[in-house]
């Protein structure tokens, strides 16, 4: 198709009107580069169409500019000029200003320094309170334990000096010669206090375990298991007998007890000196 | 200026670009939306909001798409049909008279001060009825060729030469060739 051709088909009225597909739309695009004469008569039909449709409008526009500009937050169109005064002015001004200037940094920078000592003084006297807090923690509980430690002492005490308790003292056997225990039986309510001190630690994986036994005929009775000796402190140990037990025996079992004693790992024995 | 380096300065947010563009434009568009809208002072609105929108949507704007008038153009009769569908503006018009551009050039007496309106106005008195809806609705509606072709009742081909003869005369009534 000549350009010729091409301009009488109507096309490029129809591009300006926009009525075109896009692939249409960028076809023309493509030979309108190469054609300035196609360009040419794509202005004329944008100029006719230009003055039709603003034939019609009834007023001048233009003066609405501003209006556009100022609801774009645009600046004015004429800069204002801003005389510059070449001359110098009296100096007294300038060195003011910079005097001025020196003063208000140092003052600035002083002020910052105060702040970072006041800022790292805060902050020791932070940590400090934090410390007292932890040791008045520390303190107080070991308060609290001693206050503990004291009435189980004032207890046992009172146990001991009861008139009516019962002791048996447990020497040591073959195994542990050195062994001893004392045991503090209290009839009225029935249970034994045992003092298991002189006792050596017992190996990982076996406990000590106390036997009530009647001596005619020789028959034991299982008290139960000292668990908790390792962990307690004073090794002082309350277990329940309502037996009418004539001696007490320790022997050293696997864990979690026996039935009955192993006799070859007695650790201490002691018979009640009067038969009740 | 060529108007390709305008419309790229534009594009670039260059202030005495877009006020070149709008003293091209402003008035046409203005046409185009009043012939939409029927009303002076709500047309100058839509017209400033187009000026808006097409500064804040400078960039998807593409040469390859089309003209920088089409484009422009396009935006207008959107905004304008916009417009007449809002609530408060069926409210206040109830009826739009189901008329031309040409009535509105004829009843107009106040034409502004364009030299060519008067040429127009005779343009107009001349311009067959065919060449009237032609142009309606190609360039003040935005119909596609198809579209105009389905109103019109004529075959897409028929449009196009149509509206080419049409325009054609325009240019001789303005002396644009």
């Amino acid at each position: 198709m000549t350009n010729q051709e091409y301009i009488e088909s109507g096309i490029l009225e129809l591009y300006v009107a926009g009525s075109l597909s896009e692939a249409e739309n960028e076809a023309v695009y493509n030979r309108l580069l190469e054609n300035p004469d196609l360009l040419s008569e794509v202005l004329n039909i944008e100029a006719s169409v230009i003055k039709l449709t603003a034939a019609v409008s009834p007023r001048d526009s233009k003066y609405l500019f501003p209006a556009v500009k100022q609801a774009l937050g645009l600046h004015n169109a004429e800069p204002k000029v801003i005389p510059i005064d070449r001359k110098p002015r009296n100096n007294w001004y300038t060195y003011t200003g910079w005097a001025a200037s020196v003063l208000l940094a140092g003052g600035l920078i002083w002020l910052f320094n105060q702040k970072t000592t006041l800022e790292s003084e805060i902050q020791t006297v932070e940590t400090e309170l934090n410390q007292q807090l932890i040791e008045n923690q520390l303190l107080e509980e070991q308060i609290s334990k001693a206050q503990v430690s004291l009435e189980e002492a004032q207890k046992l005490l009172s146990v001991l000096r009861d008139k009516d308790m019962i002791t048996v003292p447990l020497a040591g056997q073959a195994v542990y010669p050195e062994a001893y225990a004392m045991v503090y039986w209290d009839k009225k309510t029935n249970n034994i206090y045992l003092d298991a001190q002189g006792l050596p630690e017992p190996p990982r994986g076996k406990v000590y375990q106390v036997w009530s036994l009647t001596l005619n005929p020789l028959t034991p009775t299982n008290l139960g298991t000292i668990d908790s000796f390792t962990t307690d402190e004073n090794k002082i140990f309350t277990i329940s007998n309502a037996n009418a037990s004539e001696a007490f025996g320790i022997t050293l079992e696997p864990a979690g007890g026996s039935a009955s004693p192993t006799l070859e790992q007695l650790y201490a024995l002691g018979a009640l000196q009067s038969a009740p | 200026m060529q108007l390709d380096l305008l419309v790229s300065r534009f594009q670039e947010r260059d202030e005495k670009a877009f006020e070149t563009l709008y003293d091209m434009y402003s008035n046409s568009m203005h046409g185009v939306i009043y012939n939409i809208v029927r009303d002076c002072d709500i047309a100058e609105e839509v017209m400033q909001d187009v000026f808006i929108k097409a500064w804040h949507n400078a960039d998807s704007y593409s040469a390859k798409k089309g003209r920088f008038f089409t484009w422009l153009i396009n935006i207008a009769r959107n905004a304008a049909i916009d417009k007449t569908r809002s609530k408060a503006f069926k409210n206040s018009k109830k009826n739009l008279q189901a008329e031309f551009f040409v009535d509105i050039l004829e009843n107009q007496d106040n034409l502004n001060s364009q030299t060519d309106a008067i040429g127009i106005q005779k343009f107009v008195k001349k311009l067959a009825k065919k060449c009237i809806e032609v142009i309606e609705l190609l360039y003040f509606k935005g119909y596609t060729q198809k579209e105009a072709s389905e109103t019109l009742d004529m075959p897409v081909g028929t449009i196009k030469t149509r509206n080419r003869n049409c325009i054609k005369e325009l240019r001789t009534m303005l002396d644009v060739n």
